[in-house]
């Protein structure tokens, strides 16, 4: 693996930064310095410096660095047992609401929210339920935007369903054609896609749930520390938040702010909020 | 030789094995952090300190993202996450593509191992069936930190330390118990 040097990884993030509004500098840095080298090897360059030169120039070149930094893995029902935690010990305080506000942080291309709708409509809170699915990547917004993946994805989606407490049949939700499949476009009728950068960004509505898993583990303890600040200012008294299965709130300030609702599974609830910070 | 701050270590297949033996080799008195990578079937979910026992008062745990490494402890990567150190000495998981198809991947671990550790690392390849852990090794050793490989006779599976001795010709070769013998040692150094 290439070494990344620190002066350059520094301007690198900053010129990106000024030029395109994406911040990466406070990203965990050994898994970003493996896909900056990935990078150059792709380039064939020497120096991120060369590689800053084309991303400032060519923003189609740039849109495809952005692909390369982000990690857009996801599979539907990922950790089945997270979505059954849902369904027990989550949906039902969500039903004791008229309106519920979701807000998917991160939400790559879109195979959690489906997961999540699917869930909602089984459990009869779909009418009342708007899903707000953000990311950082406008490109995968667009692809999670129209419910249509490649038919490689069904066998996971089918042995997950199951796994994650489906009462109906996986089929009934996806039609397929052309080695392609097409989730009902009714699942995704209360989802709102949007950009939204946890580094930069502020709070912008009041959830009684969150999901924002597998992101924590690509940023640094500084930037954990503000994203879960902004999730404690979005979410409602008891609001719930939801972290990755191997995310962990045990080394940040804000910890006790939170109460484990099932041991094993990370999924959280708001004890108090924090107050906002002059 | 400086006294390595920490130790790494990569197992494929044959690997729960001979980490029982070397653990249980330790003396009772190694302290040194153990950092270790196991190759496991995505969807396990083992519990280290059920499977590994060791005369040393070891604390067996699964790496947390972001927790610091401390003596005392051997950690193992979580199934399905690669496992990396930060230069804070904390650890970081990361769900990117698979290296050497693997994830955790040593290469992935020891990479990581020598830019945060520098000349303090000590990494260690055993049996295995594929080449993980070589690049990793490599890295490890030009960075001045000190190489072990388990001698290809000693392991169940000899394609990984072979690979691993080839691409750092100087490591330190031995079976599990002198690879246990010589971590003691360095550890009371």
């Amino acid at each position: 693996m290439t070494k990344i040097d620190e002066v350059e990884r520094h301007l690198f993030f900053e010129g990106i930064y000024l030029k395109y509004g994406y911040d990466f500098r406070q990203y965990a840095e050994a898994s970003l310095d493996r896909r900056l080298a990935g990078l150059l090897g792709d380039y064939q360059a020497s120096s991120l410096l060369d590689l800053l030169k084309r991303a400032l120039r060519e923003p189609e070149e740039f849109r495809k660095i952005l692909g390369s930094l982000t990690i857009n893995t996801s599979e539907f029902f990922r950790d089945p047992t997270f979505f059954k935690v849902l369904r027990e010990s989550v949906f039902p305080v969500l039903k004791t609401y008229s309106k519920v506000t979701i807000w998917s942080a991160g939400c790559s291309t879109g195979e959690e929210v489906l997961s999540l709708a699917i869930a909602l409509k089984e459990e009869g809170l779909d009418r009342r339920a708007t899903i707000h699915a953000t990311d950082i990547n406008p490109f995968v917004l667009k692809s999670a935007k129209t419910g249509i993946f490649e038919a490689s994805c069904i066998p996971t989606f089918n042995k997950n369903y199951a796994a994650a407490g489906g009462t109906g049949t996986p089929s009934q939700y996806y039609g397929a054609e052309y080695g392609l499949v097409r989730f009902n476009p009714d699942l995704l009728e209360n989802v709102v896609f949007s950009e939204h950068n946890l580094a930069t960004d502020a709070a912008f509505l009041e959830a009684h749930l969150i999901l924002c898993r597998n992101v924590f583990i690509y940023f640094s303890r500084e930037l954990q520390e503000r994203a879960l600040e902004l999730f404690a200012r979005s979410l409602v008294h008891k609001g719930f938040l939801a972290l990755g299965s191997k995310e962990t709130l045990r080394f940040s300030s804000l910890a006790p702010n939170f109460q484990a609702v099932s041991p094993g599974e990370n999924v959280f609830s708001l004890l108090s909020r924090s107050e906002p910070k002059p | 030789m400086r006294r390595p701050r920490a130790c790494f270590v990569g197992a494929s297949a044959g690997g729960v094995t001979a980490l029982q033996k070397l653990l249980l080799e330790l003396d009772d008195d190694f302290r040194l952090p153990m950092i270790v990578v196991q190759h496991l079937h995505p969807s396990t979910n083992v519990t280290p300190s059920l499977i590994y026992r060791s005369r040393a008062r070891l604390s067996f745990v699964e790496a947390e993202d972001k927790a610091p490494i401390e003596e005392g402890h051997v950690y193992f990567a979580p199934a399905d996450y690669h496992l990396l150190v930060e230069k804070t000495f904390r650890f970081g998981l990361s769900s990117d593509r698979h290296v050497q198809h693997a994830r955790p991947s040593i290469d992935v671990l020891f990479e990581s191992a020598a830019i945060a550790y520098g000349a303090d690392a000590c990494g260690v390849v055993l049996t295995g069936a594929n080449q993980d852990g070589a690049a990793g090794l490599r890295a490890i050793a030009d960075e001045g930190g000190f190489a072990m490989v388990q001698d290809a006779a000693d392991a169940e599976f000899p394609l990984m330390p072979s690979s691993a001795l080839k691409a750092v010709p100087s490591a330190r070769t031995g079976t599990i118990a002198e690879i246990a013998k010589e971590l003691s040692r360095i550890s009371r150094s």
